[in-house]
């Protein structure tokens, strides 16, 4: 009877798949229910797929989720607020992570040196605005109100040196703040630059060497594609590609593009205009004004330390000379044995 | 007569702003019509338009000089200036030194100007700056380039050279054949 009653339910079940609770798959789907993930490894009807693919997905869907919940009910259910609540376990499924893990940030130049020398900086949380004892007020430490708070502070300065008396310690003040604020941008430029690996000189600013421009790569093409006996007459071109402007002077053979001639004295006016215009504009200075400008050293090759050793190295490369007119018995030099 | 290509016209206005900086365009956009730059044997000259206009009337090899010479390029390329472009610069011109009338003379023989000779000077000239040197009745003299700046000149010494000399109207009698 249990037999022939079980075929029935079963029965009863096939016909309304749809109000049943029980789902019978060949193989077990694997879940976690720490990520509420259902994995079907069962192979998939193809012919349903093909013929009916929306019905067969969303059934096949269905089906797999009623799992997943029969699942979650076998959980401890708690009732609170007349919510049932289940708690779900540790998720034991390890989701791959979509995105690289970020670097940590490099160091900046005094971090490095202060982690070096243990340096701590005592960092409390810093309030916006600062007790000031002279003013008896609350100062904000930064902002158009600080500045006024100060200029009320320093309304007036004592000079004590005799001979910088002309000069305007306001100005000077201001200067000097000026100064810092500059100095520190280039440190923060440079702390930049040493974190994505540019090469800048070690004293000043970079020039154009550092940071090569399409412009020069281009140059440099041209330049080497003419580099041959014939001129460059015989050398394949790239697909696309031109002749550098600009360099028309330096390269023998390159024929400069004929200047646009103004077609009348109106329009060779405002040729002429435009022309004094962008001087008027133009960045370089045209007047040499008396500026100092920092003189850069070339940056000398580290010196080994004993001059020796150097020689001695040098021995496989350079043809071995004598003692250069400089008679030391201790250094060994190459060379042939006289005897 | 031809006209300036685009790079020797820049280098004429660069020249000119040394001297009158932006009134440089006062020069080219003026209201008594349209004037323009003309190169003929390496000297540049400032005409008017009506002036050119009759000037193609003229044999170019038989023609000596027209409207105003500004100056000439040099073999190496640079631009120089003559001292038949005074009269269009001393007016403009931002900067100026007046000379006593002692030191007057020394000037017009193509010396520079020594401290002592000095008379006059526009506050706030910088080093190196283009300036035309005036009489003391404000006649315009020649031109040249500060070797001091105003403040610097507090503090020189009586013989020291203030301006260098780069053009002087006894020009017109000492090198009357080069000029044009």
């Amino acid at each position: 009877m249990d037999v022939v009653n079980s075929i029935l339910q079963n029965d009863i079940q096939k016909k309304d798949t749809h109000k049943s609770t029980v789902v019978n798959k060949d193989t077990e789907i694997e879940t976690d229910l720490g990520t509420l993930l259902a994995l079907d490894y069962n192979a998939l009807d193809l012919k349903a797929l093909k013929s009916q693919p929306e019905e067969y997905l969303r059934s096949l869907t269905r089906d797999n989720v009623q799992i997943l919940i029969n699942k979650i009910w076998e959980l401890p259910v708690e009732r609170v607020d007349e919510v049932t609540v289940a708690k779900l376990p540790k998720q034991e499924f390890i989701l791959p992570r979509a995105r690289q893990i970020p670097k940590a940030k490099l160091l900046t130049k005094w971090q490095q040196f202060a982690k070096e020398k243990g340096i701590k900086t005592k960092r409390k949380s810093k309030s916006k605005v600062k007790w000031d004892e002279e003013l008896q007020k609350w100062i904000p430490t930064f902002g158009y109100k600080r500045n006024k708070a100060i200029e009320q502070k320093e309304w007036l300065v004592e000079l004590n040196n005799e001979g910088k008396a002309a000069e305007n310690p306001f100005a000077d003040a201001k200067a000097a703040k000026e100064e810092r604020k500059s100095k520190n941008e280039l440190q923060r430029l440079r702390n930049i630059a040493k974190a994505k690996n540019i090469k800048i000189p070690k004293v000043g600013l970079p020039t154009k060497e550092h940071f090569a421009d399409s412009q020069q790569l281009s140059q440099a093409m041209t330049i080497a594609r003419t580099s041959t006996a014939s001129l460059g007459k015989f050398q394949d071109r790239l697909p696309k590609e031109k002749d550098a402007k600009g360099i028309a002077k330096q390269v023998p053979g390159m024929k400069r593009k004929a200047e646009e001639v103004p077609r009348n004295l109106q329009e060779e006016k405002k040729r002429n205009t435009n022309l004094a215009d962008n001087i008027l504009k133009s960045n370089t200075k045209i007047l040499r004004e008396d500026f100092s400008v920092p003189k850069t050293k070339p940056a000398k090759a580290e010196k080994s330390k004993k001059k020796g050793k150097k020689a001695a190295k040098a021995k496989g490369i350079k043809k071995p000379k004598a003692g250069k007119g400089e008679r030391n018995m201790r250094r060994k030099v190459g060379g042939r044995k006289r005897r | 007569m031809k006209r300036l290509t685009e790079e020797k016209t820049k280098l004429v206005l660069e020249k000119l702003t040394k001297y009158i900086g932006t009134n440089v365009k006062l020069l080219l956009d003026r209201p008594d019509g349209v004037y323009c730059f003309r190169e003929r044997k390496g000297r540049v000259y400032y005409v008017s338009e009506k002036i050119l206009s009759l000037a193609s009337m003229v044999n170019p090899d038989k023609l000596t000089s027209i409207g105003t010479c500004f100056g000439k390029f040099t073999k190496s390329g640079k631009f120089r200036l003559h001292i038949t472009a005074l009269y269009h610069l001393a007016p403009y011109v931002q900067h100026k030194i007046w000379v006593k009338p002692s030191a007057e003379q020394q000037f017009l023989y193509g010396h520079h100007i020594s401290k002592s000779g000095l008379s006059r000077i526009t506050e706030n000239t910088p080093q190196y700056q283009g300036v035309v040197i005036f009489s003391t009745n404000n006649i315009p003299l020649g031109f040249g380039v500060t070797a001091k700046s105003t403040m610097d000149c507090k503090y020189a010494d009586p013989m020291a050279t203030i301006c260098f000399h780069q053009a002087d109207i006894g020009e017109y009698i000492r090198s009357e054949d080069s000029l044009i």
